[in-house]
């Protein structure tokens, strides 16, 4: 993927590396084995349904969920013992619509470059560059309450850019938004990650995004990961096995399909048994409210 | 140092090269480590409580009411009927200190709320990926908390020297003052905090402040002198952090005797305590 100049040495370290994470809220097991490895660079894309345990394992690499010592590293650092180190490698955005309206739309993300040690000589040059770098700028000084859903989700992604990060975790950035909020936020996910050579990971419901938008996926069920690959490579798999199973002219699969194969349902009907779908929905209902 | 980018950049109005665009996004800024943490955190807190200050001022201006009322109806009454025994202090003077700590406590025990609110909108989620320490998160919260009570505390000394409290105007006391309010706040809001991590709804946290206010008011020495209070009560304001707050305050303000020392030893113990508690219990709202 792209060189980028975070990437020193020989020795390629991964962005993330998670080996046999697994998390269980009580007795119902979020996450189950999950093994991961994400290139310096690239967007990759985390996809599944409600419950499938993309949160809790985008929650353990970003040091909200303890887990043991070797399990979890973001660029060679544990996150077990090495927990700040981590952070400070992090942009995070999460699901739910999380700036304050609080405030404007420039003291949103000055926030942030505060907590990040940002010294005040350089705060305001930094804060306008992650605020122009989301198409902000004009709107900096207008309060965040005003900001239509699209706009919110952008000044997160400022608000997580600001501190420089190698890794933007973003959760469901387009959950809630309309088709042309989704394009523009996504154009400006692209159009940084080009620029500053950062590592994306993203989870997302939406197929069609992970297939246009993400240089390679993982797709989760019920808590592991069922297959991984460029949309591709994953797409090329599933013919392939269907030439096998005798099939001699199968039709060219959408990603939906490849999922539909390795979970053996579709997204809309998850399991029985998946743990948090109550409280999922309710999450998800929240940010839609916010987004209006 | 910043390599060609995998793709071209993306037709843009903007003229300017990501190189250049992005220049400072490339950088990380260089890490405070060690005991500089902490102050700049407080700071990083206190500066959002302003600027939502700035934004918005009803709540500076309604919540001076009650103080003013406090201070007015009860204040001018009781100074008339001499119900209670304040020796030489007239009892204006005497309940002035009382009512700044008292609405500076009404401040801090609903704190918890936007704490609470803050995990519901993912603002606490957020900052909890930040490089802050929960420890330090929840000092630059509760020092944040304190920045509403110093202005409550600086309306509240304003209408009592308006209605003729003898107040001193020394600026070493005042800083005194200032240092009392803050550590009172910060174990208030802390108080809240914890309770929130512990219900972890607001309406719960909202039932328990309500409940949990009143007592510590009225089993304080704000409002009469300990030597006025049955044994019992007496018991109730001696494990009363308010009481040593309203002590050093009245010290500090209209010159009684205090207990300057203990007050402040008090005040700092418990502020250190509620830190302690309510970033240990932090983690619950994270979940």
């Amino acid at each position: 993927m792209s060189p980028s100049r975070h990437t020193g040495g020989d020795e390629p370290v991964a962005a993330v590396r998670c080996t046999g994470l697994h998390y269980a809220f009580g007795s119902t097991k979020a996450v189950d084995g999950v093994d991961l490895e994400v290139e310096p660079g690239e967007v990759f894309g985390l996809l599944g349904p409600n419950g499938a345990g993309k949160t809790t394992t985008i929650r353990a690499i970003t040091t909200l969920l303890p887990v043991p010592p070797g399990v979890v590293g973001v660029f060679g650092h544990d996150a077990a013992r090495q927990r700040m180190a981590v952070r400070r490698l992090l942009g995070y955005v999460p699901q739910q619509l999380s700036a304050d309206g609080s405030l404007t739309g420039e003291e949103n993300v000055a926030l942030f470059a505060r907590v990040f040690d940002v010294p005040r000589r350089e705060r305001a040059a930094r804060v306008a560059q992650a605020l122009d770098a989301v198409g902000l700028a004009s709107a900096a000084h207008r309060m965040a309450a005003t900001y239509s859903g699209g706009m919110v989700r952008r000044l997160e992604l400022a608000q997580a850019l600001v501190s420089a990060p190698r890794l933007l975790i973003l959760d469901e950035p387009t959950i809630g938004l309309d088709p042309i909020a989704r394009d523009s936020v996504w154009d400006r996910i692209t159009e940084i990650r080009t620029g500053t050579g950062m590592t994306v990971l993203v989870t997302t419901h939406s197929m069609e995004e992970a297939d246009q938008r993400c240089d390679r996926l993982a797709l989760m069920h019920r808590g592991r990961i069922r297959a991984l690959g460029t949309p591709a490579e994953l797409k090329a798999g599933l013919t392939a096995h269907r030439r096998e199973a005798g099939e001699a002219e199968p039709p060219p699969p959408s990603l939906e399909d490849v999922f539909r194969h390795f979970s053996g349902s579709g997204l809309d009907e998850p399991g029985p048994d998946e743990r948090g779908e109550f409280s999922d929905v309710r999450r998800t209902r929240r940010t839609a409210s916010r987004v209006g | 140092m910043s390599a060609a980018p995998a793709a071209p950049p993306p037709a843009s109005a903007d003229p300017l090269p990501p190189e250049e665009r992005y220049a400072l996004l490339l950088t990380p800024p260089q890490a405070r480590s060690g005991w500089r943490v902490v102050p700049a955190r407080v700071a990083a807190m206190c500066a959002v409580e302003l600027q939502k200050l700035r934004h918005d001022r009803t709540e500076l201006y309604t919540r001076a009411v009650q103080p003013a009322l406090w201070l007015l109806i009860f204040g001018e009454t009781f100074t008339r009927i001499h119900a209670i025994p304040t020796g030489h202090v007239p009892y204006l003077d005497y309940l002035a200190p009382g009512i700044i700590a008292q609405s500076a406590m009404f401040i801090a025990i609903f704190y918890g709320i936007m704490i609470i609110w803050e995990r519901d909108s993912g603002v606490l989620t957020k900052l909890l990926v930040t490089p802050t320490p929960r420890a330090a998160l929840v000092t630059g919260k509760a020092f944040a908390a304190g920045v509403k009570a110093v202005i409550q505390a600086v309306v509240v000394i304003a209408i009592a020297a308006a209605l003729g409290v003898a107040l001193t105007w020394n600026p070493l006391r005042l800083l005194g003052v200032l240092a009392v309010v803050l550590l009172g706040s910060a174990f208030f809001s802390c108080l809240s905090m914890t309770i929130a991590g512990i219900v972890l709804t607001r309406d719960r946290l909202m039932g328990i402040g309500q409940a949990i206010t009143m007592p510590l008011f009225f089993g304080s020495n704000a409002l009469y002198p300990v030597s006025a209070m049955p044994g019992w009560l007496q018991a109730v304001s001696t494990a009363n952090p308010l009481s040593y707050q309203v002590d050093a305050l009245r010290g500090l303000l209209i010159g009684t005797p205090a207990h300057l020392g203990t007050d402040l030893a008090v005040l700092v113990a418990a502020a250190v305590l509620g830190i302690a508690s309510a970033a240990s219990l932090l983690g619950r709202l994270a979940r």
